[in-house]
């Protein structure tokens, strides 16, 4: 089944974004990560475990009316470090987002670990983990240098 | 010899191993100027920021020795409850301030993470004192030191590590030094106090032969070190957990019997009553000496932190009292 047949499994949305090649089964933890759905009231179209000829099986998200900020994107990293993004402006795409999972996540997640130091959140310096793994991730504080995988840090996104 | 430059000791990663020889030798030149025999003011004019945020003998005070027998100045903190801490300021903020007053700070904290969050902060040097269950690095030094007094090296040793190990901070840099010097461990502890998993497995990813057992007084035959720590109280959230574990080990001298002659029993002290009054008198017994190394590990520590060259001949350049 060719790309375009899976993107068309949902309606083609007028103003948004689209998120493509995520790893299947992980599209509700990518709208969880971006704080997407529950009380949004933009318009949300997921598609989940359609074939892909480079993953074998994807999702693919659309969000209607909201453009996804740099922020956003660099959660997303987190989640789906692979996905195409683009914003669609009158049904056409009008910009190609690439998404980079560097070596350190700052200010994207704050660490799980309940006697950091960064848990005070009045403390002002960044809040940076280092990827350690990528494949499953896996990151650690910089500052506690404890050890931590998305299904914890998944709560404490910034 | 100028040593390379250390910008700060938040972790042993931040040294090499090179550069851990380097430091014990110059600890060993400044035994003398440790002991009170001679003076020798490398840090006249220098002023070190004692930043303890947690309860400490030792490590306050062997900071302040050092310092002072270099011929520099401290400042504390002094009491948490009275400074201004209290009222509700972040450690970004006291770094701030301390950064402004002194040359160097040492830091112990109750969170982990504090010692990096401040060299971060801050301009000058941190040495970290200790932060939650994370780090000990200046124990670390200093218990290198008394090893390679006892046994005139660090490698190749088989080292015991008694006790508890999962809050033990102290063990944790320690385990992480010896394993880089190729030295064989063994982690004895009650079941909940395991050595934390993702430090074993970061031992293992570094090659290290690591066994883990229940089992100290079986595991002692062949060492060269058995390191004793106190089950921390303070550590435990459950009472009833605490009672579980607290007396698991009680090294007695009749434990000693079959140990190898040079075998030496050391403790970051203080002890409660692991270690029996009656090994004091062994030729085991390490740990007096080992916590007078403090003095003598952290003055090469700060000479090091101060880019400060320790003499060659630390009498030729010394002086009388």
């Amino acid at each position: 089944m060719s790309n375009e047949h899976s993107m068309r499994r949902v309606t083609a949305i007028r103003n948004g974004t689209v998120i493509d090649h995520i790893p299947s089964g992980q599209a509700m933890r990518v709208l969880e990560m971006l704080g997407i759905g529950g009380e949004t009231s933009v318009p949300i179209s997921l598609v989940m475990n359609v074939p892909s000829k480079k993953m074998g099986a994807k999702d693919i998200i659309k969000v209607e009316d909201r453009e996804l900020t740099q922020a956003e994107l660099d959660r997303l990293a987190l989640v789906a470090p692979d996905a195409h993004v683009a914003i669609i402006r009158a049904y056409s795409v009008a910009e190609k987002l690439t998404i980079n999972l560097g070596e350190e996540v700052v200010n994207v997640v704050r660490c799980t670990f309940s006697n950091c130091i960064t848990t005070n959140l009045r403390e002002p310096q960044a809040h940076r983990l280092r990827v350690v793994e990528r494949d499953p991730l896996q990151l650690r504080c910089h500052y506690c240098g404890r050890p931590q995988d998305l299904g914890e840090l998944s709560n404490n996104v910034l | 010899m100028e040593g390379s430059i250390v910008a700060g000791l938040i972790t042993m990663d931040d040294l090499t191993n090179e550069q851990i020889l380097e430091i014990l030798s110059d600890a060993e030149r400044l035994l003398p100027v440790a002991r009170g025999e001679l003076y020798l003011p490398l840090l006249k004019g220098r002023i070190l920021g004692n930043l303890f945020f947690e309860p400490s003998t030792r490590t306050r005070m062997s900071f302040e020795t050092a310092m002072k027998r270099l011929g520099g100045d401290v400042v504390n903190l002094g009491d948490v409850k009275t400074s201004s801490v209290v009222k509700g300021e972040t450690l970004f903020d006291t770094i701030q301030m301390v950064d402004g007053y002194t040359d160097i700070i040492a830091i112990r904290h109750p969170r982990q993470g504090a010692a990096q969050y401040a060299q971060d902060a801050a301009r000058v040097p941190i040495l970290n004192g200790g932060d939650g269950a994370g780090h000990h690095p200046t124990q670390t030094m200093l218990d290198l030191f008394t090893i390679q007094q006892a046994h005139g090296r660090l490698d190749g040793l088989k080292v015991v590590l008694a006790g508890d190990l999962r809050y033990g901070r102290t063990v944790h840099s320690l385990s992480h030094a010896l394993v880089r010097f190729g030295c064989d461990l063994v982690f004895a502890s009650p079941d909940l106090l395991r050595m934390p998993e993702e430090i074993v497995s970061d031992l293992r990813a570094h090659g290290a032969n690591v066994l883990e057992t229940e089992d100290l007084y079986g595991s002692m035959a062949e060492a060269d070190v058995v390191y004793m720590t106190r089950i921390q109280k303070e550590r435990f959230a459950d009472e009833d957990e605490y009672a579980r574990c607290a007396g698991a080990y009680k090294l007695h001298a009749r434990h000693l019997e079959d140990v190898k002659q040079d075998m030496i029993v050391m403790h970051p002290l203080p002890r409660v009553d692991e270690i029996d009054p009656t090994v004091d008198k062994t030729r085991h017994a390490r740990y007096f000496e080992q916590a007078f190394n403090g003095v003598v590990a952290r003055m090469a520590l700060l000479c090091r932190l101060l880019a400060v060259t320790v003499p060659a001949d630390v009498h030729a350049e010394g002086g009388a009292l």
